[in-house]
């Protein structure tokens, strides 16, 4: 299988601030990767440069066989929403479905049309009048319009109500359906319940640095939560790693990424949910950039 | 046709739980022989998951020969899973809900229940090894 994103100790630093330390990370073609990190820990740094809207100041990326840059060739393949949906509120769906024509060579003015009537959504309507679901639902159907072979959202539904994100998702998914494999997404989100649904793959970044990148699956099965009595952990820590520890005094709870087979009876072995891993490996991030007093940049 | 639920929150991946709604609905005789499922485009466009996920539930049921994928045309149900007739399972469930009426009357929760029943299951499978081990 081809790689549509892959960095190399990629950073980013803004005068004195690491927006990104040495992230490695890698997306296989055709998987949708959930972006997930605290608010600052560089999760737009890092789809900014893979959309060829920043640079970096070390390290490398490879975005579809070659260096994100800012030439037509490249940026035909690259669909980026940003966060604050950019459309003209002035100008309607139909509007805005002429210009992309004009400005994209592999269009599709069709697709976006019957996309947005499935959803009831008028395309002579000015896009400033529509609900903010209705809004972000344009801007997808327009961004698919494009044909991208890789689709970067920044946090798409933060904004939107239940209804809206599950719409929102289903389009996606279509999209993903639509083009057979042929389109890889990384989505930057907060909401880990969206996520379960739509994600096979997850980048988690806290501090600017990368916690964890891989198949949602596999990692699962990779980690597990160890209930046993409180005593000294040294035993498991030699083996595993030890993702988060809680204890009371007689009992101790550990997250653990697994190395082998667990031999000490005394710990029963649970599954973990895609929610507690991420929470454990967001609350470990955030405990190892107290202790080396790492300066955490906001990204921007 | 069937529709699909996803539930994010059950703990069972999506995929299997395509998986167990295509087989569940084999067994009540929802689907027949013959019949299509929707194809990955109308299950991702309803319940909103990866498309990845509708086609690795897919190919786990082809590989258990339960479906066939016909190239260009969908997915159709090739033959029912093994086990009784669609019809026993209803009756069964009659007979069923007729012991948790008396259960409830006789005041159990649904985890006195539950528990009442995997003892039983375990007794049954004892007994049944012991059998086959003395024959």
């Amino acid at each position: 299988m081809s790689t549509a994103v892959e960095t190399h100790e990629l950073s980013k630093r803004y005068r004195r601030v690491s927006a990104l330390t040495e992230c490695t990370v890698t997306v296989p073609e055709g998987r949708v990767s959930a972006l997930v990190g605290p608010n600052g820990a560089g999760k737009t740094t890092l789809l900014r440069i893979l959309a060829g809207l920043a640079s970096p100041t070390g390290g490398t990326a490879c975005v579809l066989g070659g260096a994100p840059r800012q030439d037509p060739a490249f940026l035909a393949e690259i669909g980026f929403l940003a966060q604050e949906i950019p459309l003209y509120g002035r100008f309607t769906a139909e509007d805005h479905i002429r210009i992309g024509a004009h400005m994209n060579p592999r269009w599709d003015s069709a697709l976006a049309r019957t996309r947005l009537a499935e959803l009831r959504i008028p395309l002579d309507q000015r896009v400033g009048t529509l609900s903010g679901g209705q809004r972000a639902q344009v801007a997808l159907a327009l961004t698919l319009a494009k044909r991208p072979r890789l689709l970067l959202l920044d946090e798409p539904v933060a904004a939107l109500d239940p209804l809206a994100r599950r719409n929102f998702l289903a389009t996606l998914a279509s999209g993903m359906a639509d083009a057979e494999g042929g389109l890889t997404v990384v989505l930057s989100s907060h909401l880990i319940t969206d996520l379960e649904r739509v994600c096979d793959h997850i980048v988690l970044l806290t501090g600017s640095r990368v916690q964890l990148c891989g198949d949602i699956e596999a990692l699962l099965a990779e980690h597990k939560i160890l209930v046993g009595p409180r005593k000294d952990t040294a035993p498991i820590e030699r083996t595993h790693r030890v993702v988060q520890t809680a204890a009371t005094p007689r009992q101790s709870t550990l997250l653990v990424r697994l190395s082998g087979p667990v031999v000490d009876p005394a710990y029963q072995a649970e599954d973990v949910t895609l929610e507690e891993l991420v929470l454990a490996y967001m609350g470990a991030g955030e405990a190892s950039a107290g202790r080396h007093l790492t300066t955490v940049g906001e990204g921007s | 046709m069937i529709s699909f639920r996803v539930n994010g929150r059950s703990g069972v991946p999506p995929y299997l739980q395509i998986v167990q709604q295509v087989r569940q609905a084999l067994r009540m005789g929802v689907l027949d022989v013959g019949d299509q499922l929707p194809t990955v485009r109308e299950v991702v466009a309803a319940v909103a998951v990866n498309p990845n996920t509708v086609l690795k539930a897919y190919r786990d049921l082809e590989r258990e020969g339960l479906v066939e994928a016909r190239a260009g045309h969908g997915t159709f149900v090739r033959k029912r899973p093994p086990g009784p007739p669609p019809g026993t399972h209803s009756r069964l469930g009659r007979s069923l809900a007729r012991w948790v009426r008396e259960a409830r009357g006789a005041g159990l929760d649904d985890e006195s229940m539950e528990s009442l029943l995997r003892v039983t299951l375990r007794a049954a499978d004892a007994a049944d090894s012991n059998s086959e081990e003395s024959a």
